[in-house]
């Protein structure tokens, strides 16, 4: 089976955000969608502190200790960009006012059920951030995960396990084998990468999902 | 409360000056828990942290406040970030809470009251204000107005105005008249005490 690494994960993500975008990328491998949208679409991205139009990291030693994004990584501000606090920041999300969040996971179920802030591991404390709020507040929640944990287990299932972060709220899933919309009717493979079969895929996912047209 | 997002914006100086202090059993609310041994990390080392309220407590190099929590000295209170900074806007404003659709049907909104409105689903929160508002400035007048440094803004302006003493560590101040008062981000109004960063450079 073709399993995309977390580059080409990001590379396919970035295939789907649109010219003229707005967009909030998630801690983790989220963070690496924005090197691999093409430079002929002009994507303004958020930055939960309270930064829109982020750019790229600093030269060495052009670092502002206090311009950092959400993953707590210098960044720089695009001419065009500007600073607001961090409750305005929250109402652009709540809002519905980005068209796009791209989130990790740790399970996503079939009505679009998210879980990524916290796991079955009382001893280990949680942490939530903006996950919550960008959960209910995109226009289009995308999620970009493995499509199993370590041990084969499936993390797409009929219902999460782990605590949610919100419900009904993820709109596309975007796997290391696959594409899969969350649709009203179930969960709708898109694409398949490579030569993975829908058989394939279908063995390692904890839900049914409808093939490809 | 302190404001401060990651290394952004943390009234440093002030929170040492706490920790000099030495007061016991403090309630900090803070968007993180602090890493290594600096800012609210130190709290928490020297034990005089009895309950945190926060959105991101465990980062890389969280290691006091893991510390805390496993041992179960310190209370933990988790806010979706986004609720977090509203509740402690509102309670600078007056407002006696908010409906927000963030956590509901999670087990963050646990005991809540709920409502449901046009078919999507609310959580009531309430105001969240503090005894003490450390907050980290770049710029203010004798007056309290304060200019921030791009993303240090972050919680400082809500924390601001939402506490009984409000104490603002800034890089200078500028005699009155001296900020443009259309670049004016936090009215004086909310700000009760500056204190202005001895300059390091000299030293470097």
């Amino acid at each position: 089976m073709l399993r995309l690494n977390p580059e080409q994960m990001a590379e396919r993500v970035a295939q789907d955000i649109p010219d003229g975008a707005y967009v909030n990328l998630g801690i983790g491998m989220p963070s690496k969608v924005s090197n691999y949208v093409s430079g002929d679409k002009q994507v303004i991205y958020h930055s939960e502190n309270g930064i829109l139009a982020v750019g790229p990291a600093p030269a060495r030693g052009e670092e502002n200790p206090n311009l950092i994004n959400a993953s707590k990584q210098y960044v720089t501000l695009l001419p065009g960009g500007c600073y607001f606090d961090n409750a305005e920041s929250f109402a652009i999300m709540r809002g519905g006012h980005l068209d796009i969040a791209v989130l990790g996971a740790f399970q996503v179920s079939v009505l679009g059920d998210l879980a990524n802030w916290a796991t079955d591991n009382d001893k280990f404390p949680p942490a939530v951030g903006g996950a919550m709020d960008l959960a209910v507040g995109a226009r289009k929640l995308f999620v970009v995960m493995r499509h199993t944990t370590r041990d084969e287990e499936p993390k797409i299932l009929e219902e999460c396990t782990y605590p949610l972060t919100g419900t009904g709220v993820v709109r596309r899933i975007f796997t290391d084998l696959a594409v899969i919309d969350v649709t009203p009717d179930g969960l709708q493979v898109v694409e398949l990468f490579g030569d993975n079969t829908f058989e394939e895929v279908q063995a390692l996912t904890g839900a049914r999902l409808f093939p490809l047209a | 409360m302190i404001g401060g997002f990651g290394s952004s914006g943390i009234p440093l100086k002030l929170i040492e000056a706490l920790r000099q202090h030495g007061a016991k059993g403090l309630t900090i609310i803070s968007n993180n828990a602090g890493v290594g041994e600096e800012g609210i990390a130190s709290l928490l080392r020297d034990e005089m942290v009895s309950k945190i309220v926060c959105s991101f407590p465990r980062s890389a190099g969280s290691i006091w406040f893991e510390k805390r929590f496993e041992e179960g000295s310190v209370e933990l209170e988790l806010v979706p970030q986004g609720t977090l900074s509203e509740r402690i806007r509102i309670a600078g404003a007056g407002i006696g809470g908010f409906l927000t659709p963030t956590g509901f049907g999670t087990k963050l909104a646990e005991g809540k009251e709920t409502k449901v409105i046009d078919g999507k689903g609310f959580v009531l929160e309430l105001p969240l204000p503090a005894d003490f508002a450390l907050v980290r400035a770049e710029c203010g007048d004798p007056w309290g107005n304060l200019i921030y440094d791009t993303a240090g803004r972050n919680f400082n302006p809500m924390m601001a105005s939402a506490a009984r003493v409000t104490i603002v560590e800034v890089n200078s101040v500028v005699e009155i008249g001296g900020l443009n008062p259309e670049h004016v981000v936090t009215p004086g109004i909310f700000v009760d005490r500056l204190v202005i960063e001895e300059a390091q450079h000299a030293q470097a």
